[in-house]
């Protein structure tokens, strides 16, 4: 019965992380007449001694990850408790702060590539708010601010989903125990570390995991916005494998970069893992 | 026992892959069998691919060609597919790894070396009257053996307006006497005093192959250049060389001192709308401006960085696959198709530089009367192709990349010197490519 799903799984998961792993030793090339040779642990050495570009996607990816993750996860809940009121028309609100999430993360990218231009939306918004006191800058193509406003963008993106699953988990506590803590004489902030808070504990751990991989895997804002620029400053360790992998035809060396990603995100994720663990 | 049931699963896993992959082929077999059976008895299907879906007035002239040539003998019957070009170059890498090439492709010119060393392409053996009367640019080659050739070419120009530069006391510029760099520069400060805020539309807003097919020139215009084409192993001393450093920092420089910008849309609607002055473009944009602008409009030479002026050669391009098994008959179809009739209308269909002398005499807009008559002069005497090397793939993304970050403020020869790392690290990696 589980037949088809074993099959599919093998095909298109198992035999592709085998091939990669077996690819990463090799010069492996997309294009060439020469056949691919065993070259031994080369391909980790050139990432780790001699890619300053990959030392420094990996550094990207760190920080956006360590952006991305509490505060998109923090803002969720925030929008999340908004939204779980018992008044007219909140129903519109979930609505609305679902919408970029069912819109493709291209057109998203593309649209804020324009607002971020230098006379784009941002900087007039910015120009008519102070009166003209204080001017920004071409968000995208300053290095200082590049990988910031890629950080805003995804999170306003992807905040929606997160919203939902928050609402779901919060949705799930019974009424009652806040009547408990309202007649314990406990304030709203008490009734959110006392009750809430708790309540959510897997739906925190889910979010956790799930905001933290995705987020590792930043690729098609950097590839429609700036393609890894202006000066590296936005270049992450997905786009940077495909870029040598596939664009520049080193299939072998892409494929050692990849397998270094997939070890780094298992490794973060076991980490996770064990930090959430239940302790009973 | 475990590691036997992981034998197993991988094996058995490959064993699948393997079978789709036979049918997929056996498939595709017997369907090209039906179609030559179907066809008019015995007629061998040479198959085709071109790059050309969404682009109409293009695909209607193939259609055409291959239409009078399968009726003008009853041999071959060429049978074409039409891809979008976003996607044509990754089918037809996918298409060779599974050795399912068509017998013709057309290629973008740089690519040629890469695939005709990687066994794709065999050598195009088209008679010599042939090949000779093309533009050189419009001929592709891998170690001095020709393995395509193309209908016609490309040029980049800058785009004016007659009555902008003379009220602004700026020379017109030409052919044997282009701007200088130092007068293009106070040329565009001049224009920049004038109220235009950036008065360069330089196209930095696109990515990808227009990167080194627009800027590279601007190195060998300065005598610098992407590789060292005399060994092909090297970027040392062509990439970081002097010229290609001058010819950086001008690039950065214009940048930062604002004559052009990396901001607006890609295309030419700036200068159609004049917010800039002038418009660093291609042939492709021609016709909208000219609709725009009239008769006021100057297709003017690019300028002088000391070595002349020098713009990028080479566009799409026809070959037969090394595994076509109707070779004859593509090369009959090629031979039919290089007729000046065909050349001269893909050049006023489509908006390109016809590839042939004749060709161009014959065309209503590149004849010597025709509006767009300039490309040809450019064409002719500045077109440089982009290296010919297999390694050229690499070579255009680590150009890309250096310059996108010397346009964004990095250090022109920091940047510069990564390139030629990358690249040579490349080069060496691959043996040399054959060189």
């Amino acid at each position: 019965m589980a037949t088809p799903a074993v099959v599919l799984l093998v095909l298109f998961l198992i035999v592709p992380v085998v091939l990669a792993f077996v690819l990463s030793f090799t010069n492996a090339r997309l294009v060439s007449p020469n056949p691919p040779r065993f070259v031994g642990l080369d391909n980790f050495i050139r990432a780790f001694t001699q890619d300053p570009v990959f030392t420094r996607s990996a550094l990207n990816t760190a920080i956006f990850a360590a952006v991305v993750v509490p505060v998109q996860a923090g803002f969720a809940l925030f929008l999340a408790i908004l939204v779980n009121q018992k008044i007219r028309g909140v129903v519109a609100f979930r609505v609305i702060f679902f919408i970029p999430v069912v819109t493709s993360i291209v057109v998203v990218s593309i649209l804020w590539k324009f607002m971020y231009q230098d006379d784009g939306l941002i900087n007039n918004a910015i120009d008519t708010l102070t009166f003209g006191a204080w001017s920004g800058t071409a968000w995208l193509q300053n290095p200082s601010t590049a990988l910031g406003a890629i950080i805003v963008l995804s999170i306003w993106q992807a905040v929606g989903f997160h919203m939902l699953i928050w609402l779901s988990g919060l949705q799930t506590i019974p009424e009652e125990l806040y009547e408990a803590a309202r007649m314990d004489g406990a304030g709203t902030w008490q009734q959110f570390v006392n009750v809430t808070w708790p309540g959510l504990r897997s739906t925190m751990v889910f979010i956790l995991v799930t905001i933290t991989i995705a987020a590792l895997g930043l690729f098609v804002q950097i590839d429609v916005m700036t393609q890894g620029g202006p000066v590296n400053s936005t270049t992450s360790l997905v786009y940077h494998a495909v870029r040598k992998g596939y664009r520049e035809q080193e299939t072998g060396y892409g494929a050692a970069l990849s397998l270094i990603f997939f070890v780094a995100v298992l490794l973060i994720a076991l980490l996770q893992r064990y930090l959430t663990r239940d302790k009973d | 026992m475990r590691r036997n049931s992981l034998t197993l699963i991988v094996s058995g896993a490959l064993a699948t892959t393997l079978g789709l992959t036979a049918c997929g082929q056996a498939g595709q077999g017997g369907s090209e069998g039906d179609e030559a059976a179907g066809g008019d008895g015995g007629a061998t299907t040479v198959t085709m691919w071109t790059h050309s879906a969404g682009n109409p007035a293009e695909l209607e002239v193939y259609e055409r060609i291959i239409s009078e040539f399968n009726a003008s003998q009853d041999q071959y019957e060429v049978v074409q597919e039409a891809f979008p070009q976003g996607a044509y170059n990754d089918a037809v890498v996918a298409a060779a790894a599974a050795g399912d090439l068509p017998c013709l492709i057309d290629m973008d010119g740089p690519i040629v070396p890469n695939w005709a060393w990687a066994g794709y392409l065999q050598p195009l053996d088209l008679p010599t009257e042939i090949t000779d009367a093309l533009l050189p640019s419009a001929v592709g080659e891998y170690q001095g053996e020709i393995y395509s050739a193309g209908y016609w070419d490309a040029a980049l120009s800058v785009f004016a307006r007659q009555s902008v530069l003379e009220a602004n006391d700026i020379r017109i510029p030409t052919v044997q006497d282009p701007w200088t760099i130092e007068e293009f520069t106070s040329a565009l400060e001049t224009l920049k005093a004038a109220g235009y805020e950036t008065p360069l539309d330089i196209g930095a807003e696109d990515t990808g192959e227009w990167w080194p097919y627009a800027y590279s020139p601007f190195l060998q215009s300065a005598g610098g250049d992407l590789i060292d084409r005399d060994s092909m192993l090297t970027a040392d001393g062509a990439l970081n060389s002097e010229g290609s450093v001058a010819a950086m920092t001008w690039f950065q420089e214009a940048f930062e001192n604002g004559l052009t910008s990396a901001n607006g849309t890609i295309g030419n609607q700036e200068f159609n709308d004049d917010a800039v002055a002038l418009s660093y473009t291609g042939v492709w944009n021609a016709m909208d401006s000219l609709e725009a602008v009239g008769e006021d409009l100057l297709i003017l030479p690019p300028p002088d960085f000391g070595n002349g002026p020098a713009i990028g050669g080479g566009s799409w391009q026809w070959g037969i696959s090394a595994d076509c098994p109707a070779a004859d008959g593509a090369r009959a179809y090629l031979e039919f198709s290089f007729a000046d009739e065909y050349i001269t209308e893909f050049a006023d269909n489509q908006v390109v530089i016809p590839a042939t002398a004749t060709a161009a005499e014959a065309s209503q807009l590149f004849g010597p009367d025709g509006d767009l008559r300039p490309f040809v002069e450019l064409s002719e005497n500045f077109a440089i192709v982009r290296p010919e090397t297999p390694a050229y793939p690499v070579i255009s993304s680590s150009f890309e990349k250096a310059a996108k970050d010397i346009m964004n403020g990095a250090d022109v020869n920091d940047a510069l010197d990564g390139a030629v790392t990358e690249i040579d690290a490349n080069i060496s990696s691959n043996d040399g490519y054959g060189f």
